[in-house]
């Protein structure tokens, strides 16, 4: 059993594998490069989908991992904490988080690792990002009932289409895949036309 | 000297390793802004003590004593030094700005600053970020993660040829 449902994520040992999960977490980051601001806004521009391929290539292995090791028994899918699928705030909270991404060249655990690099743009974010996150606070108890609302999209998207969890992993791979061929083609098309 | 970056198809298999170890062993997946959310109470609550521990939304951070005492703050502490190890081992560490070359570098900051609000915002609208809800939630094939991310790279698309001369 895990340490959210034994209640232990803020026990001592909790906190101390939180801490290594972490130090995985900017391990990878940096070396997929997004320790850089530059090389994560190059999506935008089509010049470099890294941040797809890793996000995707992220996804994919964990989601076909977890249904694996759900299916085999090994992990109780339903013992997890997944954060509570809300649709209206998150289309608006996902909209006003891109412009902040584009805007601002990083998202909250990259500039993390930008900070980690040294650059100072991503400790001035992180200082927005601590600023907006308070400023929320502030609005939170005037936004009513728009927090809970659209609670109809709740779940999972298998469960949504009324598929299994596997299937839903391996529809998704087949979806990654796809992308990376897509994302690979306008990559070379890019460098052709505008070489640098 | 620089050295160059991993492949992203093998970083992203490590990353989401990374994030399946979290779900097995925690529980739970991956989360940056949450940290970053308790990181700034704990820094209010300096100064502004009462303010912060009435208001409804981060009241109860506090009832467990002190909000730093939380997994997503050690788990940020250690993707900063996960960060710095990676970094350091590749040579990739130095002060600077980073910026597109004819970019300003004061207006890069004031954009950091915007930037990293709008972001601040948006996660606590959506409960949680690119870590926590487009990345863990979508491992778990969550509705609400698919959306998030859709409308995240939707609204940075749509504004990125505005800023453009920030990065190219």
């Amino acid at each position: 059993m895990n340490l959210y449902a034994n209640d232990l994520l803020g026990s001592p040992i909790g906190l101390l594998l939180s801490l290594l999960v972490g130090t995985g977490f900017g391990f990878w980051l940096e070396r997929a490069g997004f320790g850089s601001s530059r090389k994560l806004t190059a999506i935008f521009y089509l010049r470099d989908f890294a941040v797809l391929k890793v996000m995707f290539a992220a996804m994919v292995t964990a989601a076909l991992g977890l249904q694996a090791l759900g299916a085999l028994g090994y992990v109780d899918l339903a013992s997890l904490y997944v954060p509570e699928s809300i649709l209206w705030p998150q289309l608006v909270g996902g909209l006003v988080f891109g412009l902040g991404f584009v805007a601002g060249g990083w998202c909250p655990g990259t500039a993390a690792v930008g900070l980690a690099s040294g650059k100072l743009d991503a400790l001035i974010f992180l200082l927005g990002a601590g600023i907006g996150s308070l400023a929320f606070a502030g609005m939170q108890p005037h936004l009513g009932d728009f927090l809970h609302a659209g609670t109809c999209a709740i779940g999972s998207l298998p469960e949504r289409l009324g598929v299994s969890g596997p299937v839903g992993a391996l529809a998704l791979l087949v979806v990654a895949l796809a992308a990376f061929v897509g994302a690979t083609k306008v990559e070379r098309i890019m460098s052709k036309r505008n070489p640098a | 000297m620089q050295k160059p970056y991993w492949n992203p198809y093998v970083a992203g298999a490590g990353l989401g390793l990374t994030l399946l170890v979290s779900y097995v062993v925690l529980g739970t997946g991956l989360g940056a802004s949450g940290g970053i959310t308790r990181i700034a109470t704990s820094a209010a609550h300096a100064i502004a003590p009462a303010a912060v521990e009435h208001n409804a939304y981060l009241g109860g951070y506090f009832a467990d004593g002190n909000p730093l005492a939380y997994y997503l703050v050690t788990m940020f502490a250690g993707t900063l030094l996960g960060g710095f190890l990676s970094a350091f081992a590749a040579g990739r560490t130095g002060l600077q700005i980073e910026r597109g070359p004819t970019a300003a570098p004061g207006l890069r900051l004031v954009l950091a600053l915007l930037g990293g609000a709008l972001a601040g915002i948006g996660a606590r609208f959506a409960l949680g970020c690119t870590s926590g809800q487009a990345l863990s939630g979508g491992a778990m094939l969550q509705t609400g993660s698919f959306v998030f991310t859709g409308a995240c790279f939707a609204a940075a698309f749509a504004l990125a040829p505005l800023v453009r001369q920030e990065w190219r």
